[in-house]
Protein backbone atom coordinates (compact mmCIF):
# COMPACT_ATOMS: atom_id res chain seq x y z
CA UNK A 1 0.00 0.00 0.00
CA UNK A 2 2.65 2.57 0.91
CA UNK A 3 6.37 2.11 0.01
CA UNK A 4 9.45 4.05 0.68
CA UNK A 5 11.98 4.58 -1.08
CA UNK A 6 15.23 5.99 -0.03
CA UNK A 7 13.37 8.85 0.73
CA UNK A 8 15.10 11.84 1.86
CA UNK A 9 13.70 15.82 2.64
CA UNK A 10 15.87 18.49 3.29
CA UNK A 11 14.26 21.93 4.02
CA UNK A 12 15.54 25.23 2.25
CA UNK A 13 17.21 26.14 5.87
CA UNK A 14 19.19 22.87 5.64
CA UNK A 15 17.25 21.01 8.15
CA UNK A 16 17.38 17.26 7.39
CA UNK A 17 13.67 16.07 8.31
CA UNK A 18 13.92 12.55 7.21
CA UNK A 19 17.45 10.99 5.63
CA UNK A 20 17.31 7.79 3.40
CA UNK A 21 13.97 6.21 4.49
CA UNK A 22 13.15 3.07 3.35
CA UNK A 23 10.10 0.57 4.35
CA UNK A 24 7.13 -1.13 3.14
CA UNK A 25 3.64 -1.38 4.07
CA UNK A 26 0.75 -3.77 2.98
CA UNK A 27 -2.59 -3.27 2.11
CA UNK A 28 -4.65 -4.16 5.20
CA UNK A 29 -1.92 -3.30 7.54
CA UNK A 30 -2.29 -1.50 10.77
CA UNK A 31 1.24 0.50 11.45
CA UNK A 32 2.56 3.17 14.28
CA UNK A 33 4.79 5.64 13.74
CA UNK A 34 6.60 6.86 16.56
CA UNK A 35 9.16 9.20 17.55
CA UNK A 36 10.42 12.68 19.40
CA UNK A 37 8.63 15.55 18.26
CA UNK A 38 10.56 17.04 15.11
CA UNK A 39 11.90 13.41 14.08
CA UNK A 40 9.89 13.18 10.93
CA UNK A 41 6.78 11.65 11.64
CA UNK A 42 4.60 14.76 10.38
CA UNK A 43 6.81 15.31 7.25
CA UNK A 44 6.37 11.56 6.39
CA UNK A 45 3.00 11.65 6.58
CA UNK A 46 2.75 15.05 4.56
CA UNK A 47 4.49 13.35 2.10
CA UNK A 48 1.74 10.47 1.55
CA UNK A 49 -0.51 13.18 1.59
CA UNK A 50 1.35 14.84 -0.57
CA UNK A 51 1.44 18.12 1.00
CA UNK A 52 5.44 17.44 1.33
CA UNK A 53 7.40 16.39 -1.43
CA UNK A 54 10.52 14.52 -1.11
CA UNK A 55 14.00 16.06 -1.70
CA UNK A 56 15.41 12.72 -2.47
CA UNK A 57 13.86 9.05 -3.49
CA UNK A 58 10.28 8.34 -4.20
CA UNK A 59 6.77 7.48 -2.64
CA UNK A 60 4.61 4.53 -3.78
CA UNK A 61 1.30 4.49 -2.73
CA UNK A 62 -1.59 1.95 -4.07
CA UNK A 63 0.29 1.45 -6.68
CA UNK A 64 1.37 4.57 -7.77
CA UNK A 65 4.45 6.61 -8.08
CA UNK A 66 3.61 10.16 -6.73
CA UNK A 67 6.33 11.99 -8.13
CA UNK A 68 4.26 10.58 -11.66
CA UNK A 69 0.87 12.55 -10.36
CA UNK A 70 -0.25 15.15 -12.11
CA UNK A 71 -1.45 18.04 -10.03
CA UNK A 72 -4.61 17.90 -11.65
CA UNK A 73 -4.78 14.28 -10.23
CA UNK A 74 -3.94 15.41 -6.99
CA UNK A 75 -7.74 15.84 -5.81
CA UNK A 76 -8.93 12.37 -6.87
CA UNK A 77 -5.66 10.66 -5.20
CA UNK A 78 -6.39 12.60 -1.86
CA UNK A 79 -10.00 11.34 -2.30
CA UNK A 80 -8.87 7.46 -1.19
CA UNK A 81 -7.05 9.30 1.96
CA UNK A 82 -8.48 10.11 5.14
CA UNK A 83 -6.44 12.04 7.42
CA UNK A 84 -7.38 12.46 11.12
CA UNK A 85 -5.25 15.59 12.64
CA UNK A 86 -4.12 15.97 16.33
CA UNK A 87 -5.98 19.52 16.13
CA UNK A 88 -9.19 17.81 14.25
CA UNK A 89 -8.88 20.84 11.63
CA UNK A 90 -13.24 20.72 12.15
CA UNK A 91 -14.63 24.00 10.36
CA UNK A 92 -16.62 25.57 13.74
CA UNK A 93 -18.72 27.81 11.02
CA UNK A 94 -20.91 24.45 10.44
CA UNK A 95 -22.38 21.36 12.01
CA UNK A 96 -21.32 18.00 13.09
CA UNK A 97 -23.07 17.01 10.35
CA UNK A 98 -22.18 19.20 7.53
CA UNK A 99 -18.20 18.93 8.61
CA UNK A 100 -18.31 14.76 7.82
CA UNK A 101 -20.40 15.48 4.53
CA UNK A 102 -17.52 17.85 3.37
CA UNK A 103 -15.24 14.90 1.79
CA UNK A 104 -18.56 13.36 -0.32
CA UNK A 105 -19.69 16.84 -1.36
CA UNK A 106 -16.13 17.27 -2.79
CA UNK A 107 -16.54 14.12 -4.51
CA UNK A 108 -19.88 14.74 -6.05
CA UNK A 109 -22.13 11.98 -4.09
CA UNK A 110 -25.77 13.12 -4.18
CA UNK A 111 -27.35 14.47 -1.02
CA UNK A 112 -29.38 11.46 -0.04
CA UNK A 113 -26.14 9.25 -0.34
CA UNK A 114 -24.27 12.12 1.93
CA UNK A 115 -27.79 11.87 4.51
CA UNK A 116 -26.95 7.92 4.63
CA UNK A 117 -23.26 7.67 4.79
CA UNK A 118 -22.49 11.17 7.06
CA UNK A 119 -25.40 9.30 9.58
CA UNK A 120 -23.37 5.61 8.85
CA UNK A 121 -19.83 7.48 9.80
CA UNK A 122 -21.63 9.62 12.87
CA UNK A 123 -23.41 6.41 14.37
CA UNK A 124 -19.94 4.29 14.14
CA UNK A 125 -18.17 6.65 16.38
CA UNK A 126 -21.02 7.07 18.60
CA UNK A 127 -21.79 10.83 17.95
CA UNK A 128 -25.33 10.31 15.53
CA UNK A 129 -27.42 12.68 18.07
CA UNK A 130 -24.91 15.69 17.93
CA UNK A 131 -25.35 15.85 14.10
CA UNK A 132 -26.48 19.03 14.67
CA UNK A 133 -24.68 20.53 17.02
CA UNK A 134 -21.76 22.75 16.32
CA UNK A 135 -18.11 21.16 16.76
CA UNK A 136 -17.60 23.75 19.21
CA UNK A 137 -19.84 22.25 22.11
CA UNK A 138 -18.17 19.58 21.60
CA UNK A 139 -15.68 17.58 24.03
CA UNK A 140 -11.82 17.59 22.47
CA UNK A 141 -12.47 13.14 22.45
CA UNK A 142 -16.09 14.18 20.87
CA UNK A 143 -14.40 16.83 18.35
CA UNK A 144 -11.60 14.27 17.36
CA UNK A 145 -14.25 11.67 16.57
CA UNK A 146 -16.12 13.60 14.61
CA UNK A 147 -12.75 14.23 13.06
CA UNK A 148 -11.97 10.64 12.41
CA UNK A 149 -15.86 10.11 10.78
CA UNK A 150 -15.15 12.70 8.41
CA UNK A 151 -11.85 11.03 7.33
CA UNK A 152 -13.60 7.35 6.85
CA UNK A 153 -17.09 8.66 5.73
CA UNK A 154 -15.67 7.78 2.17
CA UNK A 155 -14.26 4.59 3.13
CA UNK A 156 -10.80 5.52 1.81
CA UNK A 157 -8.17 2.81 1.29
CA UNK A 158 -6.16 4.50 3.48
CA UNK A 159 -6.49 6.38 7.11
CA UNK A 160 -3.73 8.28 8.27
CA UNK A 161 -4.11 9.81 11.81
CA UNK A 162 -1.07 12.40 13.01
CA UNK A 163 -1.25 12.51 16.71
CA UNK A 164 -4.95 11.69 17.47
CA UNK A 165 -4.51 10.92 20.93
CA UNK A 166 -2.77 14.06 21.84
CA UNK A 167 -4.70 15.70 24.40
CA UNK A 168 -6.70 13.32 24.72
CA UNK A 169 -7.14 11.17 28.43
CA UNK A 170 -6.06 7.49 28.76
CA UNK A 171 -9.13 6.48 28.68
CA UNK A 172 -10.34 7.95 25.40
CA UNK A 173 -7.26 7.39 23.81
CA UNK A 174 -8.15 3.60 24.42
CA UNK A 175 -11.79 4.22 22.67
CA UNK A 176 -10.06 6.54 19.75
CA UNK A 177 -7.56 2.93 19.39
CA UNK A 178 -10.17 1.19 19.55
CA UNK A 179 -12.29 2.89 16.21
CA UNK A 180 -9.13 2.77 14.59
CA UNK A 181 -8.33 -0.97 15.05
CA UNK A 182 -12.14 -1.68 13.77
CA UNK A 183 -11.45 0.13 10.62
CA UNK A 184 -8.82 -1.84 10.06
CA UNK A 185 -10.36 -5.26 11.15
CA UNK A 186 -12.65 -4.30 7.88
CA UNK A 187 -9.79 -3.89 5.34
CA UNK A 188 -8.38 -0.50 5.66
CA UNK A 189 -4.81 0.39 6.09
CA UNK A 190 -4.07 2.71 8.62
CA UNK A 191 -1.65 4.28 9.69
CA UNK A 192 -0.92 6.32 13.30
CA UNK A 193 1.63 8.80 14.66
CA UNK A 194 2.06 8.99 17.89
CA UNK A 195 4.48 9.28 20.78
CA UNK A 196 2.85 7.50 23.66
CA UNK A 197 4.53 4.67 24.25
CA UNK A 198 2.24 3.17 26.82
CA UNK A 199 -0.01 2.96 24.02
CA UNK A 200 1.93 1.51 21.38
CA UNK A 201 2.83 -1.33 23.84
CA UNK A 202 -1.15 -2.60 24.67
CA UNK A 203 -1.88 -2.34 20.51
CA UNK A 204 0.57 -4.92 19.97
CA UNK A 205 1.20 -3.34 16.20
CA UNK A 206 4.06 -2.68 13.25
CA UNK A 207 6.07 0.24 15.12
CA UNK A 208 8.30 2.40 12.83
CA UNK A 209 10.78 4.31 14.68
CA UNK A 210 12.40 7.83 13.68
CA UNK A 211 14.84 9.53 15.59
CA UNK A 212 16.12 12.60 14.01
CA UNK A 213 14.33 11.74 10.33
CA UNK A 214 16.22 8.00 10.20
CA UNK A 215 14.16 5.16 10.65
CA UNK A 216 16.27 3.21 13.43
CA UNK A 217 12.99 0.27 13.95
CA UNK A 218 10.86 -1.56 12.17
CA UNK A 219 8.69 -4.07 13.86
CA UNK A 220 6.48 -5.14 17.22
CA UNK A 221 7.27 -3.16 20.41
CA UNK A 222 7.45 -5.30 23.28
CA UNK B 1 -37.05 14.96 6.23
CA UNK B 2 -38.15 13.84 9.54
CA UNK B 3 -39.87 11.22 8.42
CA UNK B 4 -37.58 9.44 7.26
CA UNK B 5 -34.64 9.59 10.27
CA UNK B 6 -36.08 6.26 11.79
CA UNK B 7 -36.22 4.82 8.80
CA UNK B 8 -32.62 5.39 8.63
CA UNK B 9 -31.42 5.06 11.63
CA UNK B 10 -32.88 1.03 11.82
CA UNK B 11 -30.72 0.91 8.32
CA UNK B 12 -27.91 1.79 10.16
CA UNK B 13 -27.98 -0.92 12.99
CA UNK B 14 -28.86 -3.57 10.86
CA UNK B 15 -25.66 -2.92 8.94
CA UNK B 16 -23.79 -2.76 11.99
CA UNK B 17 -24.77 -5.96 13.17
CA UNK B 18 -23.98 -7.55 9.56
CA UNK B 19 -20.40 -5.80 10.02
CA UNK B 20 -20.28 -7.02 13.45
CA UNK B 21 -20.77 -10.93 11.99
CA UNK B 22 -18.56 -10.28 9.36
CA UNK B 23 -15.85 -9.36 11.31
CA UNK B 24 -16.49 -11.98 13.89
CA UNK B 25 -16.55 -14.89 10.75
CA UNK B 26 -13.18 -13.55 9.78
CA UNK B 27 -11.71 -13.84 13.16
CA UNK B 28 -12.73 -17.24 13.69
CA UNK B 29 -11.56 -18.86 10.21
CA UNK B 30 -8.41 -16.93 10.47
CA UNK B 31 -6.20 -18.01 7.17
CA UNK B 32 -9.44 -17.09 5.39
CA UNK B 33 -9.04 -13.39 6.81
CA UNK B 34 -6.92 -11.46 3.78
CA UNK B 35 -9.62 -12.72 1.60
CA UNK B 36 -12.43 -11.47 3.56
CA UNK B 37 -10.53 -8.13 3.67
CA UNK B 38 -10.07 -8.05 0.16
CA UNK B 39 -14.23 -8.82 -0.10
CA UNK B 40 -14.77 -5.43 2.27
CA UNK B 41 -12.24 -3.42 0.23
CA UNK B 42 -13.18 -4.57 -3.36
CA UNK B 43 -16.98 -4.06 -1.61
CA UNK B 44 -16.27 0.00 -0.87
CA UNK B 45 -14.55 0.04 -4.39
CA UNK B 46 -18.10 -0.34 -5.61
CA UNK B 47 -19.91 1.49 -3.35
CA UNK B 48 -17.70 4.74 -3.82
CA UNK B 49 -17.84 4.34 -7.62
CA UNK B 50 -20.25 6.78 -9.19
CA UNK B 51 -22.28 7.56 -12.70
CA UNK B 52 -22.13 10.08 -15.01
CA UNK B 53 -25.07 11.14 -14.18
CA UNK B 54 -24.55 10.83 -10.23
CA UNK B 55 -21.60 13.00 -11.03
CA UNK B 56 -23.46 15.51 -13.47
CA UNK B 57 -26.04 15.80 -10.65
CA UNK B 58 -23.88 16.84 -7.89
CA UNK B 59 -22.02 19.09 -10.30
CA UNK B 60 -25.06 21.23 -10.91
CA UNK B 61 -26.20 20.72 -7.05
CA UNK B 62 -23.03 22.54 -6.46
CA UNK B 63 -23.30 25.22 -8.67
CA UNK B 64 -26.84 26.22 -7.58
CA UNK B 65 -25.33 25.65 -3.81
CA UNK B 66 -22.49 27.91 -4.07
CA UNK B 67 -24.50 30.33 -5.88
CA UNK B 68 -27.02 30.76 -2.77
CA UNK B 69 -24.66 30.48 -0.67
CA UNK B 70 -22.04 32.93 -1.53
CA UNK B 71 -25.49 35.50 -2.30
CA UNK B 72 -26.45 34.78 1.27
CA UNK B 73 -22.36 35.14 2.62
CA UNK B 74 -22.99 38.90 0.97
CA UNK B 75 -25.81 39.51 2.64
CA UNK B 76 -24.20 38.64 6.29
CA UNK B 77 -21.85 41.40 5.94
CA UNK B 78 -24.57 44.05 4.35
CA UNK B 79 -22.55 47.02 5.10
CA UNK B 80 -19.38 46.00 3.24
CA UNK B 81 -21.37 44.44 0.54
CA UNK B 82 -23.87 47.55 -0.16
CA UNK B 83 -20.72 49.67 -0.09
CA UNK B 84 -19.12 47.09 -2.68
CA UNK B 85 -22.01 47.21 -4.71
CA UNK B 86 -22.56 50.96 -4.37
CA UNK B 87 -18.66 51.40 -5.85
CA UNK B 88 -19.15 49.03 -8.55
CA UNK B 89 -22.93 50.81 -9.44
CA UNK B 90 -21.31 54.05 -9.76
CA UNK B 91 -18.41 53.09 -11.52
CA UNK B 92 -20.83 51.41 -13.74
CA UNK B 93 -23.40 54.21 -14.25
CA UNK B 94 -21.28 56.65 -15.12
CA UNK B 95 -19.96 55.83 -18.11
CA UNK B 96 -23.51 54.42 -18.77
CA UNK B 97 -24.69 57.70 -17.83
CA UNK B 98 -22.25 59.73 -20.69
CA UNK B 99 -22.97 57.08 -23.38
CA UNK B 100 -26.96 57.59 -23.03
CA UNK B 101 -25.85 61.64 -23.22
CA UNK B 102 -24.00 61.02 -26.32
CA UNK B 103 -26.71 58.64 -27.79
CA UNK B 104 -29.07 61.94 -27.22
CA UNK B 105 -26.48 63.88 -28.86
CA UNK B 106 -26.05 62.14 -31.96
CA UNK B 107 -29.69 61.79 -32.08
CA UNK B 108 -30.01 65.69 -31.71
CA UNK B 109 -27.75 66.22 -34.16
CA UNK B 110 -28.69 63.69 -36.80
CA UNK B 111 -32.43 64.84 -36.85
CA UNK B 112 -30.64 69.04 -36.93
CA UNK B 113 -28.80 67.91 -40.06
CA UNK B 114 -31.78 66.07 -41.95
CA UNK B 115 -33.55 69.68 -41.38
CA UNK B 116 -31.02 71.82 -42.88
CA UNK B 117 -32.41 73.89 -44.34
CA UNK B 118 -30.81 76.69 -47.27
CA UNK B 119 -32.08 79.90 -46.89
CA UNK B 120 -31.94 81.90 -50.54
CA UNK B 121 -32.74 85.75 -49.92
CA UNK B 122 -33.66 87.06 -52.94
CA UNK B 123 -32.86 91.04 -54.02
CA UNK B 124 -35.30 93.25 -53.49
CA UNK B 125 -36.16 94.10 -57.33
CA UNK B 126 -37.69 90.89 -57.42
CA UNK B 127 -40.61 90.34 -57.76
CA UNK B 128 -43.06 87.65 -55.37
CA UNK B 129 -44.12 86.19 -59.09
CA UNK B 130 -40.56 85.64 -60.32
CA UNK B 131 -39.80 84.09 -56.69
CA UNK B 132 -43.03 81.90 -56.78
CA UNK B 133 -41.44 80.52 -60.05
CA UNK B 134 -38.20 80.06 -58.87
CA UNK B 135 -38.86 78.50 -55.66
CA UNK B 136 -41.12 75.89 -57.91
CA UNK B 137 -38.27 75.33 -60.23
CA UNK B 138 -35.88 74.15 -57.40
CA UNK B 139 -38.61 72.12 -56.25
CA UNK B 140 -37.63 70.23 -59.29
CA UNK B 141 -34.17 69.86 -59.13
CA UNK B 142 -32.69 66.04 -58.13
CA UNK B 143 -31.23 67.37 -54.99
CA UNK B 144 -33.49 69.35 -53.66
CA UNK B 145 -36.83 67.84 -51.34
CA UNK B 146 -38.67 70.92 -51.18
CA UNK B 147 -38.58 74.76 -51.74
CA UNK B 148 -40.78 76.58 -49.44
CA UNK B 149 -41.15 80.41 -50.66
CA UNK B 150 -41.72 83.48 -47.37
CA UNK B 151 -43.12 86.79 -48.96
CA UNK B 152 -41.80 89.80 -46.76
CA UNK B 153 -45.03 89.94 -44.88
CA UNK B 154 -44.97 86.41 -43.56
CA UNK B 155 -41.47 86.46 -42.27
CA UNK B 156 -42.76 89.78 -40.47
CA UNK B 157 -45.73 88.28 -39.04
CA UNK B 158 -43.12 85.29 -38.22
CA UNK B 159 -40.13 87.84 -36.67
CA UNK B 160 -43.14 89.83 -34.49
CA UNK B 161 -44.27 86.07 -33.03
CA UNK B 162 -40.69 84.64 -32.43
CA UNK B 163 -38.52 87.88 -31.09
CA UNK B 164 -41.27 89.23 -29.01
CA UNK B 165 -40.21 93.08 -30.12
CA UNK B 166 -43.41 92.83 -31.81
CA UNK B 167 -44.20 96.63 -30.43
CA UNK B 168 -40.65 97.37 -32.11
CA UNK B 169 -41.99 96.21 -35.44
CA UNK B 170 -44.77 98.40 -35.44
CA UNK B 171 -42.71 101.85 -35.50
CA UNK B 172 -40.68 100.66 -39.19
CA UNK B 173 -41.88 102.05 -41.64
CA UNK B 174 -41.45 99.82 -44.21
CA UNK B 175 -40.78 95.86 -44.32
CA UNK B 176 -37.09 95.29 -44.20
CA UNK B 177 -37.08 91.28 -44.66
CA UNK B 178 -36.50 90.36 -48.08
CA UNK B 179 -38.46 87.70 -49.96
CA UNK B 180 -36.89 84.37 -49.31
CA UNK B 181 -37.03 80.53 -50.62
CA UNK B 182 -36.57 77.62 -47.91
CA UNK B 183 -34.59 75.01 -49.84
CA UNK B 184 -34.83 71.47 -47.72
CA UNK B 185 -31.66 69.76 -49.76
CA UNK B 186 -31.93 65.89 -50.22
CA UNK B 187 -29.15 64.44 -48.08
CA UNK B 188 -27.20 61.58 -49.91
CA UNK B 189 -25.17 59.71 -46.99
CA UNK B 190 -25.21 62.92 -45.12
CA UNK B 191 -22.50 64.15 -47.98
CA UNK B 192 -21.85 67.73 -47.44
CA UNK B 193 -19.86 68.29 -50.81
CA UNK B 194 -23.29 67.87 -52.89
CA UNK B 195 -24.34 70.60 -50.49
CA UNK B 196 -21.68 73.42 -51.31
CA UNK B 197 -22.62 72.43 -54.90
CA UNK B 198 -26.17 73.02 -54.68
CA UNK B 199 -25.31 76.41 -52.96
CA UNK B 200 -23.33 77.51 -55.71
CA UNK B 201 -25.67 76.77 -58.40
CA UNK B 202 -28.23 78.77 -56.43
CA UNK B 203 -26.01 82.00 -55.48
CA UNK B 204 -25.34 81.56 -59.23
CA UNK B 205 -29.15 82.90 -60.23
CA UNK B 206 -28.75 86.78 -60.96
CA UNK B 207 -32.39 87.38 -59.04
CA UNK B 208 -30.44 85.71 -55.91
CA UNK B 209 -28.90 87.85 -53.19
CA UNK B 210 -27.53 85.87 -50.64
CA UNK B 211 -27.62 81.87 -49.78
CA UNK B 212 -27.28 80.85 -46.09
CA UNK B 213 -26.00 77.26 -45.57
CA UNK B 214 -25.82 76.26 -41.75
CA UNK B 215 -23.60 73.24 -41.98
CA UNK B 216 -20.40 74.10 -40.26
CA UNK B 217 -21.50 73.82 -36.68
CA UNK B 218 -23.39 70.88 -37.52
CA UNK B 219 -20.04 69.52 -38.65
CA UNK B 220 -17.97 70.70 -35.36
CA UNK B 221 -20.82 68.87 -33.38
CA UNK B 222 -19.64 65.92 -34.76
CA UNK B 223 -16.20 66.16 -34.70
CA UNK B 224 -16.75 67.51 -30.97
CA UNK B 225 -18.62 64.09 -30.25
CA UNK B 226 -16.31 61.78 -32.18
CA UNK B 227 -14.02 62.75 -29.60
CA UNK B 228 -16.08 62.50 -26.61
CA UNK B 229 -16.59 59.31 -27.70
CA UNK B 230 -12.93 58.19 -27.70
CA UNK B 231 -12.98 59.89 -24.47
CA UNK B 232 -15.95 58.36 -23.15
CA UNK B 233 -14.07 54.42 -24.36
CA UNK B 234 -11.35 55.76 -22.29
CA UNK B 235 -13.04 56.42 -19.43
CA UNK B 236 -15.21 53.30 -19.23
CA UNK B 237 -11.94 51.17 -19.84
CA UNK B 238 -10.26 52.99 -16.34
CA UNK B 239 -13.78 52.71 -14.72
CA UNK B 240 -14.14 48.53 -16.02
CA UNK B 241 -10.68 48.54 -14.65
CA UNK B 242 -11.65 49.98 -11.00
CA UNK B 243 -14.51 47.58 -11.11
CA UNK B 244 -11.64 44.64 -11.46
CA UNK B 245 -10.03 45.76 -8.81
CA UNK B 246 -12.68 46.48 -6.76
CA UNK B 247 -14.02 43.19 -7.07
CA UNK B 248 -10.46 41.21 -6.87
CA UNK B 249 -9.78 42.92 -3.62
CA UNK B 250 -13.08 42.73 -1.99
CA UNK B 251 -12.57 38.80 -2.88
CA UNK B 252 -9.18 38.29 -1.58
CA UNK B 253 -10.56 39.20 1.59
CA UNK B 254 -13.18 36.76 1.34
CA UNK B 255 -10.99 34.00 0.31
CA UNK B 256 -8.93 35.11 3.18
CA UNK B 257 -11.95 34.44 5.76
CA UNK B 258 -12.30 31.28 4.41
CA UNK B 259 -8.74 30.31 4.39
CA UNK B 260 -9.49 27.36 6.99
CA UNK B 261 -12.29 25.75 4.90
CA UNK B 262 -10.09 25.92 1.50
CA UNK B 263 -7.49 24.19 3.07
CA UNK B 264 -9.48 21.26 4.47
CA UNK B 265 -11.59 21.11 1.60
CA UNK B 266 -7.95 20.46 -0.03
CA UNK B 267 -7.09 18.14 1.53
CA UNK B 268 -10.01 16.01 1.53
CA UNK B 269 -9.90 16.15 -2.58
CA UNK B 270 -11.55 19.06 -3.41
CA UNK B 271 -10.23 20.18 -7.12
CA UNK B 272 -9.59 23.68 -7.99
CA UNK B 273 -12.48 24.40 -9.35
CA UNK B 274 -14.61 23.04 -6.56
CA UNK B 275 -12.94 25.45 -4.43
CA UNK B 276 -12.99 28.14 -6.71
CA UNK B 277 -16.80 27.86 -7.73
CA UNK B 278 -18.17 29.57 -4.39
CA UNK B 279 -15.74 32.75 -5.28
CA UNK B 280 -16.42 32.93 -8.85
CA UNK B 281 -20.24 33.21 -8.03
CA UNK B 282 -19.27 36.02 -5.84
CA UNK B 283 -18.16 37.84 -8.14
CA UNK B 284 -21.07 37.31 -10.46
CA UNK B 285 -23.37 38.89 -7.91
CA UNK B 286 -21.13 41.77 -6.64
CA UNK B 287 -21.55 42.12 -10.60
CA UNK B 288 -24.99 41.62 -11.21
CA UNK B 289 -26.33 43.57 -8.39
CA UNK B 290 -23.66 46.55 -8.88
CA UNK B 291 -24.90 46.62 -12.83
CA UNK B 292 -28.82 46.38 -11.42
CA UNK B 293 -28.31 49.30 -9.14
CA UNK B 294 -26.22 51.39 -11.80
CA UNK B 295 -29.45 50.79 -13.68
CA UNK B 296 -31.51 51.77 -11.10
CA UNK B 297 -29.75 55.37 -10.71
CA UNK B 298 -30.16 55.77 -14.38
CA UNK B 299 -33.51 55.18 -14.37
CA UNK B 300 -34.08 57.81 -11.28
CA UNK B 301 -31.82 60.51 -12.97
CA UNK B 302 -33.13 60.18 -16.26
CA UNK B 303 -36.34 60.43 -14.92
CA UNK B 304 -35.19 63.89 -13.21
CA UNK B 305 -34.27 64.94 -16.11
CA UNK B 306 -37.12 64.25 -18.53
CA UNK B 307 -39.22 66.99 -17.91
CA UNK B 308 -36.55 69.95 -17.74
CA UNK B 309 -35.41 68.69 -21.07
CA UNK B 310 -39.01 68.31 -22.64
CA UNK B 311 -40.25 72.30 -21.53
CA UNK B 312 -36.30 73.20 -22.96
CA UNK B 313 -37.01 71.37 -26.54
CA UNK B 314 -40.41 72.83 -26.49
CA UNK B 315 -39.07 76.38 -26.26
CA UNK B 316 -36.90 75.23 -29.84
CA UNK B 317 -40.30 73.43 -30.99
CA UNK B 318 -38.23 70.47 -31.67
CA UNK B 319 -39.78 66.71 -31.18
CA UNK B 320 -36.97 65.86 -29.67
CA UNK B 321 -38.03 63.39 -26.63
CA UNK B 322 -34.87 61.80 -23.81
CA UNK B 323 -33.85 58.60 -24.70
CA UNK B 324 -33.72 56.66 -21.07
CA UNK B 325 -32.15 53.63 -20.39
CA UNK B 326 -34.70 50.92 -21.80
CA UNK B 327 -35.69 47.55 -20.04
CA UNK B 328 -33.24 45.48 -22.35
CA UNK B 329 -30.54 47.87 -22.22
CA UNK B 330 -30.59 47.89 -18.10
CA UNK B 331 -30.52 43.60 -18.78
CA UNK B 332 -27.67 44.55 -21.09
CA UNK B 333 -26.17 47.24 -18.47
CA UNK B 334 -26.17 43.94 -15.54
CA UNK B 335 -25.09 40.97 -17.70
CA UNK B 336 -22.32 43.35 -19.17
CA UNK B 337 -21.67 44.54 -15.27
CA UNK B 338 -21.85 40.47 -14.10
CA UNK B 339 -19.92 39.45 -16.68
CA UNK B 340 -17.03 41.95 -15.57
CA UNK B 341 -17.50 40.64 -11.69
CA UNK B 342 -17.06 37.17 -12.95
CA UNK B 343 -14.08 38.19 -14.89
CA UNK B 344 -12.56 39.68 -12.21
CA UNK B 345 -12.97 36.85 -9.84
CA UNK B 346 -11.37 34.61 -12.16
CA UNK B 347 -8.01 37.02 -12.22
CA UNK B 348 -8.18 37.43 -8.11
CA UNK B 349 -9.37 33.82 -7.14
CA UNK B 350 -7.10 32.04 -10.26
CA UNK B 351 -3.70 32.67 -8.59
CA UNK B 352 -4.48 33.39 -5.17
CA UNK B 353 -6.85 30.04 -4.64
CA UNK B 354 -3.45 27.80 -6.25
CA UNK B 355 -1.19 29.28 -3.28
CA UNK B 356 -3.45 28.34 -0.96
CA UNK B 357 -2.63 24.97 -0.39
CA UNK B 358 -2.22 22.39 2.77
CA UNK B 359 0.94 22.16 3.94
Amino acid sequence: MIEFESVSKRYSDGYDALSRVEFAINAGEMVFLTGHSGAGKSTLMKMILLMEHPSRGRVKVDGRWLDQLRDSQIPYYRRNIGVVFQNHQLLFDRSVFENVALPLQVAGYSSQDIGKRVRAALDKVGLLEKERSNPVTLSGGEQQRVGIARAVVNKPALLLADEPTGNLDPELSNDIMNLFRQFNDVGTTVMIATHDVELLKKMNKRVLGLVQGKLVHDGVLF
Amino acid sequence: MKSHRPANLRSHKTGATRRDHARKVSASNSHNGIRAERDVRGQSAIQSQLTLWQKLDAWLGHHSHSSIDSLLRLLETPLQSVMTWLVIAIAVALPAALFLVFNNLQHLSNSWQDSSQISVFMKKETTEQQSIQLSIDWAKRQDVLQAVYVSPEQALAEFKEGSGLGDLVNYLDENPLPSVVLIKPKLINSNTDSLTSLQQSLIANPQVADVRLDLLWVKRLHQFIRIAERFLIALSCLLVLGVFLVIGNSLRMAIEQSRDEILVSKLVGATNAYVRRPFLYMGLWYGLIGGFIASLILGVIFFILAEPVKQLTNLYQSSFQLQGLGLVEALQLMLMSGAVGLLGAWVAVGRQLYWIRPR
